[in-house]
């Protein structure tokens, strides 16, 4: 079977091995508001390559949702605002990009899925013809033509009978289905980079394995970039290649995942691991990490998480600790593990 | 059957922002508070409401603002006379109209009329729109389709040709008969504001927490859901004050709102149309007048909107 | 076994359908709860997990009488409560309360935190008199883990996980034997889950309170409840001990539901056994003929369309597979791989 990607014949650039698809450098965003200024990003890094998984892992408030957006360009601005920072797609900083420019990389190069399908489609038309509208529109196809790529791509997304679905609207589909649209959506340009935010949250436990499965194999079947961006540890052990966790705005630990749930780098991810309930093991009592989630209006001087830290020091309250590379007990460099840890020694290794 | 869509697992709402580390301790939440926290910021409130309360101040006592009786005509201060700038707050400041009368006297004695004729009815179409809308908007069934069928018929009725009819059945029109034509067609416009917010904050699970702790119908109406369904009412209430001013104006201009010797700057702006070329002023200033009283109205609406209900903006 | 505190038979729950604008004519039902029968024993925790759809939220509210049961009966101690009305309902919500998913909309914003948490003891006057109200409220306060001088505080000055604990606080408040819980930690950030659910636990013991747990994440539910009730489309398909149902679960739909959960551990996450079903959940207004579940099951055979499958101890098992379950062809298969 061809499908609509295939048929698409397209020149994709080659990367020069080891050259990240994209890559934030040292993000500031903050809102201005009537109760003051909330610093939502505070220096964000982070990178993915073709074919890769990053999961962008963090609570409410920890600033994951915001330089999603703002790497798609689409950060209501005001009250956001990009104080400095980098975001280079394929080494070319896109905040410096015209409106034009941006717009040919949006929904192309990178495309985004979200939580809410239902919100994102436009309820009045048909499925299909928002599917095809990505060809007529980018690529001129006839509105036959059009028809046929949703089919294919309905298809592709594996929503039974598609060729008689084509013509239905967003509200007759399931919230699961829905969200198969968007993938199809999101797909249809060949992008290079899909960021996902919370794109099965929405949805119940046996649909979230149908879509997440299905996300995970287009990705390696097109050898594309993804960011997914989570606060469910579950779901990013089962489909991430790398983790950065966030909190109050800033990368906490970024690790591999493998390395990340063995042994975590940084209280905060270490306290995550162990507050959360097993399915395969009835605890007594829960580890809970004390405190709340960071007032982002008043991060607190130092290390945002030392109110809620056990092992928090005065350093941690005075210095904010920068992101350490990680090493072994014999002081050799783990590859792609760094915490923001004064102590990711003793949290690591103690 | 709402009940069937159970809540979806919310996920972790971004939305919501920043959880607040401690309790602020300096903002309150009663509607007044949260309302002025906001509207005290606002130029736009600031220059409306002070306008309002000297409008207020002079329909309350007006003699503090002239001495100089509004009814007494003295013929010989003919209307062509100009009006004397230097005479601040006399009898001539502003010129006399036809019947000799002082137009300064007249626009002070004239907002009482206006000021007591938007207020009353404001408070009327509020309680009585107020109350239906409630009854209708969390009883629902027969109740709600009763009132808004009756909301709907007062809809194709046409403030204006109401009131003339209304007002034609009185044989001595006062301010109270006027009061009384315009909440009679104007109340069902609350009834709706009323009766859809009722519906939407009807839902919330703080109405079914109370419910569930056994509370009356009483305490979940007045104590849950008023406080809570009331901000739309206050906005539309605010701005549609300045034109139940209006209304009483055009009325009065139309002379089948208030008579003589009720002062009203509708009768004056109509007295003085007649001398428009030669007199100008005769109907300047009690049209001036209306026109400031009716834009602060509308402009501390707007402000109040804003700072009640931000989703509208 | 003692006398349950709550005991649930032939529960049935259906929204009517109308056609017709003018002369409303009944089309159909939606099912939401069709037939569902279960007890609650004193301090015990019964959790009932279920997707979007299952009627597990329209369970708890025909329990909290919030809504009027179709048929069948809820017992409060021995005593039919599904049918009570003015007086005797009042009474009876005192005993039975509910903690509420979302902390953002169960608080009323305009009320203090006093006046939220004090309700109660206005609506119930004999609960608390009126001189020690205050001090009650402090104390509650101080119970759920909030700070006694919060009471003049509003809701919007709390973050979800404080808000949670004073909706928990308010169903405390006059003394309650059944707390019945929909969804109260799943609206909170992972970090501030788990000291809910231990405030809850915490709470139990000392207060000697039943818990119905309704939740979708299966994790949690493992983690407070005694035993498990597992819901699809408005029927029970299968109740036991939380060991009984995670370990030895002998309904496919449950074998599904739990082969689904993403596991927080990445360690041999390829070869981890999943079972996808296929399809979606039918709409309750029109449930499959026969087992509901069998258009998504792959031991469905014609026996399953014609012949309802009953929730009973299936004659075959033994040992923990032994336990209540609604399909004809109820065997364990090992779900819980890690």
């Amino acid at each position: 079977m061809t499908t609509a990607l295939e048929t698409t014949p397209k020149a994709k650039e080659r990367l020069v091995p080891g050259t990240p698809l994209l890559e934030v450098r040292d993000l500031h965003v903050e809102f201005k508001t009537r109760d003051g200024i909330a610093k939502a990003v505070n220096g964000v890094n982070y990178s993915v390559a073709a074919g890769e998984t990053l999961a962008v892992l963090g609570e409410s408030g920890s600033g994951k949702s915001v330089t999603a957006q703002t790497i798609m360009g689409i950060l209501d601005m005001p009250p956001g605002r990009v104080t400095a920072g980098e975001i280079l797609y394929r080494g070319q900083d896109m905040l410096k990009m015209s409106g034009e420019e941006r717009r040919k990389i949006r929904g192309r190069k990178i495309a985004m899925i979200f939580q809410d399908a239902l919100s994102s489609l436009n309820p009045v038309l048909s499925v299909g013809y928002q599917l095809g509208e990505m060809f007529r529109v980018h690529e001129g196809a006839s509105k036959k033509e059009a028809k046929a790529k949703a089919i294919e791509l309905m298809d592709r997304v594996r929503i039974p009978a598609a060729a008689q679905r084509v013509g239905d609207y967003p509200h007759q589909f399931s919230g699961g289905m829905r969200q198969r649209i968007m993938i199809a959506m999101a797909l249809a340009l060949q992008p290079d980079l899909i960021i996902a935010d919370e794109p099965t949250t929405a949805l119940d436990v046996t649909v979230q394995a149908q879509v997440m499965d299905l996300l995970a194999e287009l990705q390696a079947e097109y050898h594309m970039g993804l960011i997914l961006i989570t606060h469910d540890l579950g779901v990013v052990a089962d489909v991430a290649d790398k983790i950065a966790v966030m909190y109050a705005g800033r990368i906490v630990e970024t690790a591999p995942v493998h390395d990340l749930y063995a042994s975590p780098a940084h209280p905060y991810t270490k306290g995550l691991l162990r507050s959360i309930p097993r399915l395969d093991q009835k605890g007594e009592e829960l580890y809970a990490i004390k405190g709340l989630p960071p007032n982002l209006y008043k991060v607190p001087a130092g290390c945002a998480f030392n109110p809620r830290c056990d092992v928090a020091t005065d350093l941690c309250r005075t210095e904010i600790p920068a992101l350490h590379q990680v090493t072994d007990r014999d002081g050799a460099e783990l590859a792609g593990r760094k915490s923001a840890c004064h102590l990711w020694k003793e949290t690591l290794h103690g | 059957m709402p009940d069937l869509i159970e809540k979806k697992n919310a996920a972790i709402p971004a939305q919501r922002g920043a959880d607040s580390a401690e309790p602020k301790p300096e903002k309150a939440r009663s509607l007044g508070l949260d309302a002025w926290h906001d509207l005290r910021k606002r130029p736009i409130f600031i220059v409306s409401a002070l306008l309002i309360v000297l409008l207020v101040l002079i329909a309350a006592a007006p003699g503090l603002f002239t001495s100089v009786d509004p009814r007494a005509g003295d013929l010989r201060n003919h209307y062509l006379t100009k009006p004397d700038w230097s005479d601040v707050f006399g009898a001539g400041w502003f010129g006399y109209d036809g019947q000799g009368r002082s137009i300064f006297a007249r626009v002070i004695y004239g907002a009482r009329a206006s000021v007591v004729v938007g207020i009353c009815v404001t408070v009327g179409v509020t309680v009585l729109g107020g109350l239906s809308g409630m009854l209708a908007g969390y009883f629902g069934g027969w109740v709600d389709a009763v009132v808004s069928r009756i909301t709907d018929i007062f809809f194709g009725v046409p403030l204006l040709l109401g009131a003339l009819v209304i007002l034609n059945a009185f044989s001595v029109r006062t301010v109270w008969s006027v009061v009384f034509a315009l909440v009679a067609l104007g109340w069902t416009q609350m009834t709706r504001v009323m009766r859809g917010s009722v519906i939407t904050v009807k839902q919330a699970d703080y109405v079914t927490a109370a419910k569930a702790l056994g509370a009356g119908t009483g305490r979940i109406m007045f104590k849950h859901i008023l406080p809570n369904a009331i901000a739309p009412v206050i906005v539309v209430a605010t701005i549609a004050l300045g034109g139940y001013i209006a209304t009483e104006a055009t009325l009065s201009f139309l002379g089948i709102g208030l008579q003589d010797p009720t002062i009203s700057w509708g009768i004056d702006i109509n007295s003085a149309q007649k001398v428009i070329r030669t007199a100008p002023f005769a109907l300047f200033f009690p049209a001036g007048m209306l026109s400031i009283t009716v834009l602060a109205f509308i402009m501390l609406g707007d402000a109040v909107r804003d700072a009640l209900d931000p989703k509208l903006r | 076994m003692a006398e349950p505190i709550l005991e649930v038979k032939d529960l049935v729950k259906h929204y009517p359908l109308h056609q017709g604008i003018l002369f409303k004519k009944q089309v159909g039902a939606v099912k939401a709860v069709d037939g569902i029968s279960f007890a609650l024993h004193k301090g015990e925790t019964l959790g009932i997990v279920g997707e979007s759809g299952c009627g597990k939220s329209t369970l708890a509210k025909v329990l909290m009488n919030l809504e009027r049961a179709t048929a069948g009966q809820v017992l409060y101690k021995g005593e039919d409560i599904s049918r009570l009305s003015g007086a005797a309902l009042k009474a009876v919500r005192r005993n039975i309360q509910m903690v509420f998913q979302d902390p953002y909309t169960s608080l009323n914003p305009r009320m203090t935190v006093g006046d939220i948490i004090g309700e109660p003891y206005e609506i119930h006057p004999e609960v608390a008199p009126k001189g020690d109200r205050r001090k009650a409220v402090q104390d509650l306060l101080d119970v759920v883990g909030l700070n006694p001088e919060y009471i003049n505080r509003y809701p919007h000055q709390f973050s979800g996980g404080q808000r949670q604990r004073i909706g928990i606080a308010r169903g405390l408040a006059l003394k309650p034997e059944v707390i019945i819980c929909d969804e109260p930690v799943s609206a909170l950030d992972v970090s501030v889950q788990a000291q809910v659910i231990n405030l809850l636990d915490q709470l139990q013991k000392d207060f000697e309170l039943s818990y119905m747990f309704i939740a979708h994440d299966l994790s949690i539910v493992r983690h407070i409840s005694d035993r498990v009730g597992v819901m699809y489309l408005g029927k029970m398909v299968e109740i036991g001990s939380d060991e009984e149902i995670y370990e030895h679960a002998t309904h496919p739909y449950t074998q599904a539901l739990l082969s689904a959960v993403p596991v927080p551990d990445p360690t041999g996450r390829e070869g981890r056994e999943r079972i996808i079903l296929s399809g979606d959940i039918p709409s309750p207004a029109n449930p499959p003929s026969g087992c509901r579940f069998r258009t998504r099951c792959w031991k469905a055979e014609e026996r399953c369309s014609t012949e309802l499958p009953l929730l009973a101890v299936p004659e075959l098992l033994s040992g923990p597979a032994k336990h209540e379950s609604a399909c004809h062809f109820a065997a364990v298969r090992e779900t819980v791989s890690a």
